[in-house]
């Protein structure tokens, strides 16, 4: 028998872009008058592939085009993709919040999804109260709760604080009481997005010692979330999605690998700003990004050369002084480079005015392997922010090749000097 | 091959791009009787967290309205009451009409005013305007019990006769029919505004309006041969208030027919908002 207790067949979402006004009627009698003579949606047959940064010439986009796959009872499946992927819309889908446009979905058992922590949470009302509204909301009984609500307050570790409302909960703590009831919620599916975000780093290890503990049980997890290490540590399957579609699904290393190579060549330029970094103001953008190796672009190094980064900024508006910062990530972890700071000028940078600047890191200084790269353009101070580029926004990430020699060639970040000093 | 047969009919649930226009749910709705009822609560006491008078805050409203009455249709119009202590005569049609209309504007807004947790969460929609008309019965009850309070002053003091009798019972159809017609043009209403927003401001002040339609301010019997009758007539709430009034006092306009008309137009307008909410409510996110 199979043990499938998911099975998407052909989903595809079609959205609309643009505003809802008076042009959408003439769509929708059309629509109408299609139906009504039994024919097809006409604006089922247009509508282009998802790609945000290119300026597309109808107003439809396939959100979600033909995804396919099953999930096995007790299967741990992360779901990646850079952002405007279709992640959320396929969760949205599984979720019932809405329906696809095309295909259907079959599920074995009870599902609960957490798009959000503390949906339903109402600040007037006390933590208990909310407890309750909230569990409910997410499908659970009032003697289910009332069974489990001691364990509930004692997993989020707020008992001082039950009877207060939580509109005078810390952040913190509210997030804390609102995953806690999720995490008692018990069903047979759980589909969970981008909740690990928030709170501290203690609690966002017992979360994720909580769902561990879930699909242990033998009930299914279907994840989604930025933070490669978390899906890495949790999920034993993957999909990766790409503008909408099914790039690649199986064993899960694979998948993060064929995503974070799979950034590579992307172009700056069809960045907008809206897509960049919230915090920053634009006022001098990063135009081009390029890596130099033996004076060819590429973003591919060995271990023996020298990497050299390329930038060309240009500035929207005059600017006083610019400062650059840039620091090398681990995809599972942190940063592991981040001392390049430098100032570019003091002087003031007309609109209009392009400065061009390359930063090199010496040969053998980063160990092989695959890094994400951040980049920010600020004032002299380094205090306010012109422009961030992340690897989360579409850039692609350096890659070091072990050269030859090297014997033990995945381990490690950095190499230091040493010195060997024999029969001391 | 026979067992990949059985297992294909073992699915807990289908999610479809297209599902029959009947397939109404009903049975999600019971399984979610607890958050009903969490809502009825969370309504009714959110209203009040941070008040000092809470829900005496009930009594204000129809009070106030009340004298204004008297003043306007009692002193400066001089609309006679059909025999009944003008202020009984407001106050019972306010009581009322401001349970349907609350049930009618709060029913209308499911879709607005909810889009945050429907957007992140499923429960069977209906879940909402089913509260929101439940915590209206609790907030009529406080102002029916008002009324009851103000009738035994006028018993008392004035001398008013008026005796316990079996057409309070009457009471309660009524109100459910009051409670299915907000609530059944409530969804049709909040169906309709998912895409277009026009029917939420046309709605805000047609039911301010609607309040002159229906015998609230007037009694039936005044409108006798008068040219306009059948504006009121056709308005399914005019039986309804009549009936309200009969059971209470007595006295009031209306015939098996006028109120056989507005049970159908209660059942129609039910069932159609149900059929319209449960196409809207698959989708409505993309659109709201």
């Amino acid at each position: 028998m199979s043990d499938s207790v998911i099975k998407v067949e052909n989903v595809s979402k079609q959205y609309r872009l643009g505003q809802v006004g008076t042009g959408t009627i003439s769509h929708d009698i059309n629509r109408w008058w299609h139906t009504i003579r039994g024919k097809e949606n006409p604006y089922l047959k247009i509508g282009e592939s998802n790609d945000r940064s290119v300026k597309g010439s109808s107003d439809y986009v396939w959100s979600l085009k033909d995804i396919n796959f099953e999930v096995k009872r007790g299967e741990v499946l992360g779901i990646i993709g850079r952002n405007g992927a279709g992640k959320s819309t396929l969760l949205k889908i599984l979720s019932r919040v809405t329906q696809p446009t095309t295909g259907n979905i079959k599920v074995r058992g009870r599902i609960a999804a957490l798009l959000e922590v503390g949906t339903g949470f109402h600040p007037e009302l006390s933590g208990r109260e909310n407890v309750f509204l909230n569990g409910a909301i997410l499908g659970m009984s009032k003697a289910e709760i009332k069974s489990k609500f001691d364990e509930i307050i004692d997993f989020s570790g707020v008992e001082r604080y039950v009877d207060t409302p939580v509109k005078r909960y810390s952040s913190g703590m509210y997030v804390r009481l609102a995953f806690a009831v999720a995490a008692h919620l018990e069903p047979e599916i759980l589909i969970i997005d981008e909740v690990l975000a928030v709170g501290d780093a203690e609690f966002q290890k017992k979360c994720l010692g909580k769902m561990k503990d879930v699909s242990g049980q033998g009930r299914t997890v279907l994840f989604v979330s930025h933070n490669l290490e978390a899906i890495s540590n949790l999920c034993d399957t993957g999909i990766l999605l790409q503008n909408g579609m099914m790039d690649i699904s199986g064993n899960i290393e694979y998948c993060l690998k064929k995503y974070i190579t799979s950034s590579r060549n992307a172009n700056l330029a069809g960045i907008s700003l809206k897509d960049r970094l919230k915090r920053t103001n634009g006022n001098v953008l990063f135009e081009e990004i390029k890596g130099i190796k033996n004076g060819n672009e590429t973003w591919d190094f060995n271990y023996d050369d020298e990497i050299i980064v390329y930038f060309k900024t240009t500035a929207q508006k005059e600017t006083d002084g610019l400062s650059f910062y840039m620091a090398l990530k681990h995809p599972f972890s942190g940063e592991i480079i981040s001392n390049i700071k430098t100032i570019i000028t003091e002087n003031k940078i007309r609109a209009g005015e392009s400065l061009c600047f390359e930063i090199t890191i010496p040969q053998r200084t980063v160990r092989p392997g695959q890094y994400g790269l951040y980049y920010v353009l600020g004032n002299k101070e380094g205090k306010i922010y012109y422009d961030v580029i992340d690897t989360n926004v579409n850039i692609p990430m350096l890659n070091i090749n072990p050269s030859s020699i090297d014997m033990d060639e995945n381990s490690g970040f950095l190499s230091m000097p040493f010195k060997m000093k024999k029969n001391a | 091959m026979e067992e990949k047969e059985k297992n294909a009919e073992a699915w807990d649930l289908v999610i479809q791009s297209r599902s029959s226009f009947f397939d109404l749910n009903l049975k999600d709705l019971w399984k979610y009787r607890d958050l009903i009822m969490l809502f009825v609560r969370r309504d009714f006491v959110a209203t009040y967290k941070q008040t000092i008078l809470g829900p005496l805050w009930h009594f204000i409203q129809p009070v106030f309205t009340t004298i204004m009455f008297l003043f306007v249709f009692g002193k400066i119009a001089n609309i006679p009451t059909d025999g009944i202590p003008p202020v009984l005569f407001y106050m019972s049609g306010i009581t009322l009409w401001n349970y349907f209309s609350s049930c009618l504007n709060g029913a209308s807004n499911t879709f607005l005013s909810n889009a945050g947790i429907f957007g992140k969460v499923y429960f069977p929609r209906l879940v909402s305007p089913i509260s929101i008309v439940i915590s209206n019965i609790i907030r009529f009850g406080i102002q029916f019990l008002l009324l009851i309070l103000v009738m035994l002053w006028y018993v008392i003091f004035k001398g008013l006769d008026l005796q316990l009798s079996w057409t309070w019972l009457l009471i309660i159809p009524l109100l459910i029919v009051m409670a299915g017609m907000g609530l059944g043009l409530g969804i049709i209403i909040s169906s309709m505004t998912t895409k277009y927003r026009d029917m939420s401001v046309l709605i805000g002040f047609a039911v301010q309006l609607l309040i002159y339609a229906t015998p609230v301010a007037y009694p039936l019997s005044f409108l006798a041969g008068k040219s306009y009758k059948w504006l009121v007539n056709i308005n399914p709430l005019s039986p309804l208030m009549e009936a309200f009034r009969f059971a209470l006092f007595h006295k009031g306009t209306f015939s098996a027919g006028s109120l056989i008309y507005s049970i159908s137009f209660m059942l129609i307008s039910f069932f159609v908002g149900l059929l319209m909410f449960n196409k809207v409510e698959r989708t409505f996110m993309d659109t709201v």
